[in-house]
């Protein structure tokens, strides 16, 4: 190995052990992601899971309209491309007459918290046996940073000049404590992405809500991803992955609040 | 063709969907079709399907996206305020080219409106309804034997097509009972094989399906649109279906379809028994439109009234076939009321003396 101008160089690659391979589930290709967006990092992390549990050739995956609207031209699984808001109940009708298959959502804060409450919360409340994975980054980045149902208080968005006003816009609403409460919630966890270390601990809370599915757990698994939007947020990635650590999860903890009782 | 049973036209069509194959129902409760919902709700299961009573109507077309794309022969019905409420998921399916059967038990509007019988979604159903230019097959039974027969050429030519089939019914067609015979059907002689796009896992490592209606560059979201209509012109060609009834010597031509084509026909005997020679023309697909067959019996009859229950809907489509050629006149009744056949017989006779017969 040897350090020139272009990089780092290695001339026997053969010789090296591999420590990291990129997932194959992955397509080989660019994303269409902001540099500094958590998007690539969920995605990778979903993609990694999914082929380390060998499900690959059973898994159905629904993309949403936002910022992953294209998430088929990334994720390398069988996918359909659903109406805003309407992910979980495409979900619902792959996994109801396909019950043997693994079937996930991947949607963020606008598709499933505003557009899509209704979709989201009779899904859970069915226990449908799907996972569904939750982007919060608090923004409408796709359309250009307006307001979203997750944006804190105070924060400024493009329809929220002067910050959101809790007693005009509502507060950032907490749907993943309302997916906690609904009985037909099997694992309902909230993640963030912002660091190693959150990012570790992300891909395990994955690997259990897939685990769940695959093993025919009664109940639907939720999982958030507290996740970044340098671009709408008008931030660096390093100034956004800051801001997650000293405010968002101050108002979004990040752990399990709900996880099944021992045995079930 | 098997036993004769007096049913619903509701439980008729529900009953023909589970003998055609029917996987998935997916549905919501509302007037007046919900025997329908019901007679899913009891049979469907028991008979090797999947009933899921909806939250919405929003979310009922989304399983049946959902469901269609794993290439499970699926359906939903409703009517009027909640198809209207489908028109997104519609929308999304034409342009991924989802097959599946719609029915729309018509009930009068707008708004709440009434949940008597109308013809009023006649636009809605046949000019696209929803967003962006696409159609539907579109299929009027006017009997509860066509709500059965119907239902499997509906699930057939979806299939073919790949393409939303709706079944245009009315509150009182779904209401009413008569006699029905269920024809013998093959399930697996007319099931298509989807499996070159179905989203079911990427069994032996095949490469990626992936169901979209999203093509941001606009040549080629023009693709897509020339392909759409590409097809629906190759359906308009193949799959247009009319009764014609007495036409052969008449002076009068009647367009009609549906229930309205009901009390048309009792007017049509009652002008023949007074000597005015009276025929039909009931469309049965009212996408794809019997123009051509119109544009010929305009050549032949010296008059047309269109009657509908609506504010004239399907005349739009009876001048654009014809032309200013002959004079066209419209009777229609609104709001759940139904044209009676001696109000028909008296637009006739206006009619007549109007043309010199």
């Amino acid at each position: 190995m040897e350090t020139t101008r272009e990089g780092i160089v290695c001339n026997n690659l053969d010789q090296m052990d591999v420590v990291f391979e990129r997932t194959k589930v992955l397509h080989d290709t660019p994303t269409s992601y902001c540099p500094g967006c958590g998007h690539s990092v969920a995605h990778r992390l979903i993609m990694e899971v999914i082929d380390e549990l060998g499900i690959l050739e059973n898994t159905i995956g629904v993309a949403p309209v936002g910022c992953s609207v294209f998430a088929y031209h990334f994720m390398n699984v069988d996918m359909q491309q659903a109406a805003h808001g309407r992910a979980t109940a495409v979900a619902t009708g792959i996994k109801r007459v396909l019950p043997d298959k693994i079937v996930f959502t991947y949607q963020g804060d606008g598709d499933l918290a505003a557009i899509g409450t209704a979709e989201t919360i009779h899904t859970i409340n069915r226990g449908e046996k799907i996972v569904i994975i939750f982007i919060n980054n608090g923004i409408y980045g796709m359309t250009g940073g307006q307001m979203a149902p997750t944006t804190l208080e105070g924060d400024v968005t493009s329809t929220t000049p002067q910050g959101r006003n809790t007693l005009i816009q509502g507060h950032a609403i907490k749907i993943t404590e309302m997916a906690a409460i609904m009985d037909g919630a099997y694992y309902v966890t909230r993640q963030a992405v912002n660091s190693a270390i959150a990012v570790r601990k992300c891909k395990k809370a994955i690997k259990q809500a897939f685990q769940n599915q695959i093993d025919g757990k009664n109940g639907t698994n939720f999982v958030e991803i507290v996740s970044n939007c340098p671009s709408g947020w008008k931030m660096t990635p390093i100034e956004a992955n800051r801001k997650i650590d000293e405010e968002v999860i101050k108002y979004y903890p990040l752990g399990d609040l709900k996880t099944p009782p021992k045995g079930a | 063709m098997g036993k004769k049973l007096l049913m619903k036209g509701n439980e008729a069509l529900a009953e023909a969907a589970i003998r055609a194959g029917v996987k998935g129902y997916f549905g919501y409760p509302i007037t007046p079709q919900s025997e329908l919902l019901e007679y899913m709700a009891t049979n469907l299961d028991a008979r090797g399907g999947v009933f899921l009573q909806a939250e919405s109507e929003v979310a009922a077309i989304n399983m049946v996206y959902g469901a269609s794309g794993t290439g499970t022969r699926v359906m939903t019905s409703t009517s009027s305020p909640g198809f209207s409420l489908m028109q997104e998921g519609i929308s999304y399916m034409a342009c991924a080219e989802l097959p599946c059967l719609l029915v729309n038990v018509v009930r009068g509007g707008p708004g709440l409106g009434t949940i008597q019988p109308s013809q009023g979604d006649y636009f809605q159903a046949v000019k696209g309804g929803g967003h962006g230019d696409y159609k539907l097959i579109v299929l009027a039974p006017n009997s509860v034997q066509e709500m059965a027969d119907l239902v499997y050429l509906g699930f057939d030519l979806a299939d073919k097509y790949r393409i939303p089939t709706l079944i245009l019914s009315d509150g009182a067609l779904g209401q009413m009972m008569e006699s029905v015979e269920f024809p013998e059907y093959n399930v697996e002689e007319h099931l298509v094989d989807h499996s070159s796009w179905t989203t079911i896992g990427r069994e032996n490592g095949r490469e990626q399906h992936y169901i979209t209606s999203l093509h941001l560059l606009s040549e080629k979201m023009e693709e897509i649109n020339i392909h759409l209509q590409d097809k629906y012109k190759i359906i308009q060609k193949n799959e247009t279906r009319f009764e014609s009834i007495q036409t052969e010597d008449a002076d009068i031509l009647i367009v009609a379809f549906g229930l309205s084509s009901r009390s048309s026909q009792k007017a049509l005997e009652l002008a023949r028994e007074q000597g005015l020679k009276v025929g039909m023309l009931r469309p049965i697909t009212l996408f794809p439109f019997p123009t051509d067959e119109i544009k010929h019996l305009a050549q032949i009859v010296k008059g047309i009234l269109v009657v509908e229950m609506n504010a004239g809907q399907m005349v739009e489509d009876v001048h654009l076939s014809v032309g200013n050629n002959i004079p066209i006149d419209f009777y229609g009744r609104m709001g759940g009321m139904i044209p009676q056949p001696d109000e028909i017989v008296e637009k006739i006779k206006d009619l007549s003396k109007q043309v010199k017969i």
